[in-house]
C-alpha cells in the first residue's frame, strides 16, 4: 500500500443490501409503522384550549410557547428542555450499557429513513442482483428511468419529511395553505428546503457514511460497552470452520466429521448489512445492531434444519460460555440517575405554579421622605399568568406594621388576562423614625380567582436610611 | 516500550506519507472519505459566491461592495443602497415586527387620555418602559436616573410634593412649557435677628419645637409687611401652586438639606441660609415644547407621575 499512488479520498464502496423477512424485521417495520404515524400525523391533531392554539403539539418560537397537549411550555420553564435532554442521554448510556445500539438499530431517524428509501428503491429497481447490474450498466434507457423514478419518489418522501417538520412550528393547516400560496414566512421555506435537501442527501445518498463518519456514537461506544452488553454477534465457536455444503459434508455430523463448523459460507449475513460489514470479524465500530443479519442467518439456519442463532444478541461473556451479568454497577449507576432526572422533571411539571411574581426594588432613589414625614419605597412586581383562563390575584404586604400599600389608583386586586405577563409599580408608605436602616418583609400575592390556591411570597426589604 | 506494537505497526496496511523520521517514525497518510473532501470544496465555491453578491475584501480606502443590494424603508422614504448590515437593522429598528408593535401601543397612549391610561396597568407598563428611556436620556442629567434630583438644584420627582402641581395636566404642562423658580434674597431687607426669627417660624410650621417668642415674632415678620413671605407662600404655608413656591409646612424640603443637617443649630442654619440667599437662577426647567413630540411629552407626563405618586 504504502508505494501505491497518494488518493486524495477513501472512495465508497457502494452498498446494495438484499432485503430478508424474520423476527427483528418484522419489529422493526413495526417500529418504521410507529415512528412514521406519530411524526407525520401528530402536527394534524386538533386540541381544544380555552386560548392559544388548537393544536395537539406546537412549537410556538414568536410566541415563546411550547404546547404539549395539556401542558403550555413557557419561555422560563425551558430548563425542563435540560431536564428531558438529561433524561434522553442517560436512557442512551442506560440501555446501551445493557442492550447495545438500540437506538442506532430501531429508533434513529436515520435508520428509519434509510429503510424506507432502500424499499423505494427495492420496488423500483428489484432486488440487490438487480440493483448491482443497474449500477454497472452505462447509462441507457432502462437505467435513466430507473434512477429517475428513484430519485423522484426519495424526492416525495425527503419532501413530504421537511414539509412536515416545519408544521410543528405553527398551526397546520394555516402554514401549509400558505406555504402552497406563496405567502408563508421565509423560515418556513428555507426550514422546508433544508430538510428536504438533507434528507435526500443523508437517507438517500450518504447513508452509513452517516453512522460511521458524522455520528459520534460509533466512535464513544466502546465506552459504554462491557462484556456484558448485548451485542449482535457471530458465534465463532459453532460457526468456524466455515465451508461450503458440499457433498459428503451435508449434515451437522458430517461437518463435525471434517472439522467443519455451521457456518455454510453463504454471505447471506454480508449481503443484508446495511454498513457494508461482515459480522463475523466479531464487533465493528461500524454495526449499528440492527439484527438483520440474525433474520438472514436464521432463515438459513431454518432452511437447513439446524437450530437458529448462529448470529445471534449475545455478550462477550455468553460467548466466552460465561454468564452474561444484566446487575451490574453500570446498570444501577445509570439507572439510579435516570430515575432521579426522570422524578425531578416529573414532579417540576407535576408542581409546576399557575403564575409567577417577582418583586424587585426600585434603588433609585432607594426611598423618598413623603410630606406627611413618612417615608416611601418603590418596587416593580412583574406578574406572569401561565394558565389558560383569566384570572385575578390580590396583593398584599406582610411584617411591615403600619405599611400603607400605594397601587396609584389601581384597585389591590390585579386582573390578568390568560398568560398575560404585568410590571406593576408599587410604593409602599411608612412612619419614619423605625429603628435600624431596614426591615425585611414580604410581599404576598394571594390567588382571588383562577390562578391556583397557594400564596406566593417574595420577600422585600423596606429602607429607612441610607 | 519496543515489544509494545500495535496491531497497526505490524502490519503497514495504512499508507504513510513516505518519510521516516529517527529511523522509524513514519506518519499515517489516511485518505478522507470522499463526502467530507467534496464539502470542503463547496465551501471554497461558497466563498467565492459570498465574495461577489456580499460586501467582501478591503480595495484602498473602500471595499468590494457585492451586487447584492438592499431596499430599505428609512423615515418613509425607500431606497435602495448596497447591500450592509447597517442599513438592515436601521430598517427592522423602523419597520420590524417589534417596532410596528412598539409604534401600535404609541398610538394607543396617545390617543387616551390620562383616566384611561391610569386605568390600564397594560399601558402604564408601557408607559413606565417607554417613558424611562425619554427620561433616561433627557430628563435623568438634572433630575438623576430615579427622579430624585439634587437638593437646591433639581425638585426630587420621586416624593409627593409638587411645586407647579402634580395632576397629570400640571406635569404636561410643566413639560412643554418649562417653568423657572424664583425668590428673592432676604439678606439686606431682613437683619440677622429677623432672619433667626422668621427661620424659627418656617420651622415650627413642619412641626419642628422652638422657642415660642421668638417663633411668634418671626410669625408677625411671615405674615405681617416686613417679610410679607405670605404673599408667596401663603398665610398657611402651603405654597401657592401657580407661583411654584414651596409648601412650608410639609416635612419634604427642596432647597436646603433640613433632615440631613445634625442637630438642632444646623437645622436652624441652613434655613436661614435659605431665606438670607433666596433662590437665583437655579431653578430652571426648560421647556421641552418642539424637542420632544407631544405624544413622548405624554408618556414622559405618565412616568413622573408615577415616579413618586402623583396627584
Amino acid at each position: 500500500m504504502s508505494s501505491a499512488e497518494p488518493q486524495l479520498y477513501q472512495q465508497r464502496i457502494p452498498i446494495h443490501p438484499r432485503s430478508v423477512q424474520g423476527r427483528f424485521r418484522k419489529l422493526k417495520y413495526a417500529v418504521l409503522a410507529l415512528a412514521y404515524g406519530v411524526y407525520f400525523l401528530l402536527p394534524w391533531l386538533r386540541w381544544q384550549r380555552p386560548v392559544g392554539v388548537h393544536q395537539a403539539v406546537l412549537f410556538d418560537i414568536p410566541g415563546r410557547r411550547f404546547y404539549l397537549f395539556d401542558l403550555v411550555v413557557q419561555a422560563q420553564d425551558i430548563f425542563w428542555l435540560a431536564g428531558l435532554l438529561m433524561i434522553a442521554a442517560l436512557l442512551l448510556f442506560f440501555v446501551t450499557g445493557i442492550a447495545g445500539r438500540v437506538w442506532c438499530g430501531y429508533f434513529c431517524f436515520q435508520t428509519l429513513w434509510t429503510d424506507v428509501f432502500m424499499l423505494i428503491e427495492h420496488a423500483i429497481q428489484g432486488e440487490r442482483p438487480a440493483r448491482l447490474r443497474l449500477a454497472k450498466q452505462p447509462w441507457d434507457g432502462e437505467k435513466i428511468r430507473k434512477m429517475a423514478a428513484t430519485w423522484a419518489a426519495w424526492f416525495a418522501v425527503s419532501l413530504l419529511t421537511a414539509l412536515t417538520f416545519t408544521l410543528y412550528w405553527a398551526d397546520a393547516p394555516t402554514l401549509l395553505g400558505e406555504m402552497f400560496a406563496g405567502s408563508a414566512p421565509f423560515a418556513a421555506y428555507a426550514t422546508t428546503l433544508l430538510l428536504t435537501c438533507t434528507t435526500f442527501v443523508m437517507a438517500g445518498l450518504a447513508r452509513e457514511q452517516v453512522c460511521t463518519y458524522m455520528c459520534p456514537y460509533a466512535r464513544f461506544q466502546s465506552a459504554m460497552f462491557d462484556s456484558d452488553t448485548l451485542i449482535v454477534a457471530y458465534d465463532a465457536r459453532r460457526g468456524e470452520g466455515r465451508a461450503k455444503i458440499a457433498t459428503g459434508d451435508r449434515t451437522r455430523e458430517e461437518r463435525r466429521a471434517q472439522g467443519h463448523g455451521d457456518c455454510i459460507d453463504c454471505g447471506y449475513c454480508v449481503q443484508v448489512c446495511p454498513v457494508g460489514i461482515d459480522i463475523r470479524k466479531g464487533l465493528q465500530m461500524q454495526c449499528i445492531s440492527c439484527a438483520l443479519c440474525i433474520d438472514a442467518c436464521d432463515t438459513i439456519m431454518d432452511k437447513l434444519g439446524w437450530p437458529r442463532g448462529l448470529i445471534r444478541y449475545t455478550s462477550d461473556q455468553a460467548l466466552a460460555g460465561r454468564k452474561t451479568r444484566l446487575l451490574k454497577p453500570k446498570t444501577f449507576g445509570y439507572g439510579a440517575a435516570l430515575a432521579a432526572a426522570i422524578g425531578l422533571l416529573a414532579w417540576s411539571v407535576g408542581t409546576r405554579a399557575s403564575f409567577d411574581a417577582t418583586v424587585e426594588q426600585v434603588r433609585q432613589p432607594l426611598f423618598v421622605q413623603l410630606s406627611d414625614g413618612r417615608l416611601q419605597n418603590s418596587y416593580e412586581i412583574k406578574l406572569n399568568a401561565k394558565t389558560m383562563a383569566p384570572g385575578r390575584l390580590r396583593i398584599g404586604v406582610e411584617g411591615l406594621p403600619g405599611a400603607e400599600l400605594d397601587l396609584q389608583g389601581l384597585s389591590d386586586t390585579v386582573a390578568l388576562a390568560p398568560e398575560q405577563r404585568l410590571r406593576l409599580l408599587v410604593k409602599l408608605k411608612a412612619p419614619a423614625g423605625a429603628e435600624g436602616k431596614r426591615r425585611d418583609f414580604d410581599f404576598v400575592i394571594t390567588p382571588v380567582e383562577g390562578l391556583g390556591e397557594a400564596p406566593v411570597r417574595r420577600p422585600a426589604a423596606f429602607y429607612f436610611k441610607e | 516500550m519496543s515489544d509494545t506494537k500495535t496491531e497497526q505497526n505490524t502490519q503497514p496496511a495504512v499508507q504513510t506519507t513516505g518519510h521516516a523520521w529517527d529511523g522509524d517514525l513514519q506518519e499515517f497518510n489516511n485518505p478522507l472519505p470522499r463526502w467530507w473532501l467534496w464539502s470542503f470544496y463547496a465551501t471554497v465555491v461558497f466563498a467565492v459566491v459570498y465574495w461577489i453578491v456580499y460586501p467582501s475584501w478591503p480595495v484602498g480606502g473602500t471595499w468590494l461592495k457585492g451586487v447584492a443590494s438592499a431596499t430599505v424603508t428609512v423615515d418613509d422614504q425607500q431606497k435602495t443602497v448596497d447591500w450592509n448590515t447597517r442599513s438592515m437593522l436601521l430598517e427592522d429598528l423602523q419597520s420590524g415586527p417589534e417596532a410596528v408593535r412598539q409604534r401600535k401601543y404609541l398610538e394607543q397612549v396617545a390617543a387616551a387620555d390620562f383616566a384611561q391610561i391610569q386605568k390600564d396597568p397594560q399601558m402604564l407598563a408601557f408607559a413606565r418602559s417607554a417613558g424611562k428611556q425619554l427620561f433616561s436620556d433627557n430628563c435623568a442629567a438634572c433630575h438623576g436616573a430615579g427622579g430624585q434630583g439634587v437638593i437646591g438644584l433639581f425638585p426630587n420627582l420621586a416624593d409627593d410634593d409638587w411645586l407647579w402641581g402634580g395632576t397629570y395636566q400640571d406635569i404636561q404642562y410643566t413639560l412643554t412649557h418649562g417653568r423657572k423658580g424664583y425668590m428673592p434674597a432676604f439678606k439686606t431687607v431682613l437683619s440677622a435677628q429677623q432672619l433667626d426669627e422668621v427661620a424659627r417660624y418656617v420651622l415650627t410650621l413642619s412641626g419642628e419645637a422652638q422657642p415660642s417668642d421668638a417663633s411668634e415674632r418671626g410669625k408677625a415678620i411671615f405674615q405681617g409687611n416686613v417679610g410679607g413671605c405670605f404673599m408667596c407662600h401663603g398665610t398657611d404655608g402651603k405654597g401657592i401652586k401657580s407661583m411654584g413656591s414651596a409648601n412650608l409646612s410639609d416635612k419634604v424640603w427642596t432647597i436646603v438639606d433640613e433632615p440631613g443637617a445634625g442637630d438642632e443649630q444646623a437645622k436652624l442654619g441652613v434655613v436661614k441660609t435659605a431665606i438670607a440667599n433666596g433662590v437665583w437662577d437655579s431653578r430652571n426647567m426648560p421647556a421641552w415644547l418642539g424637542r420632544l413630540s407631544d405624544a413622548d411629552i405624554k408618556l414622559l407626563t405618565v412616568y413622573v407621575h408615577q415616579l413618586g405618586g402623583g396627584q
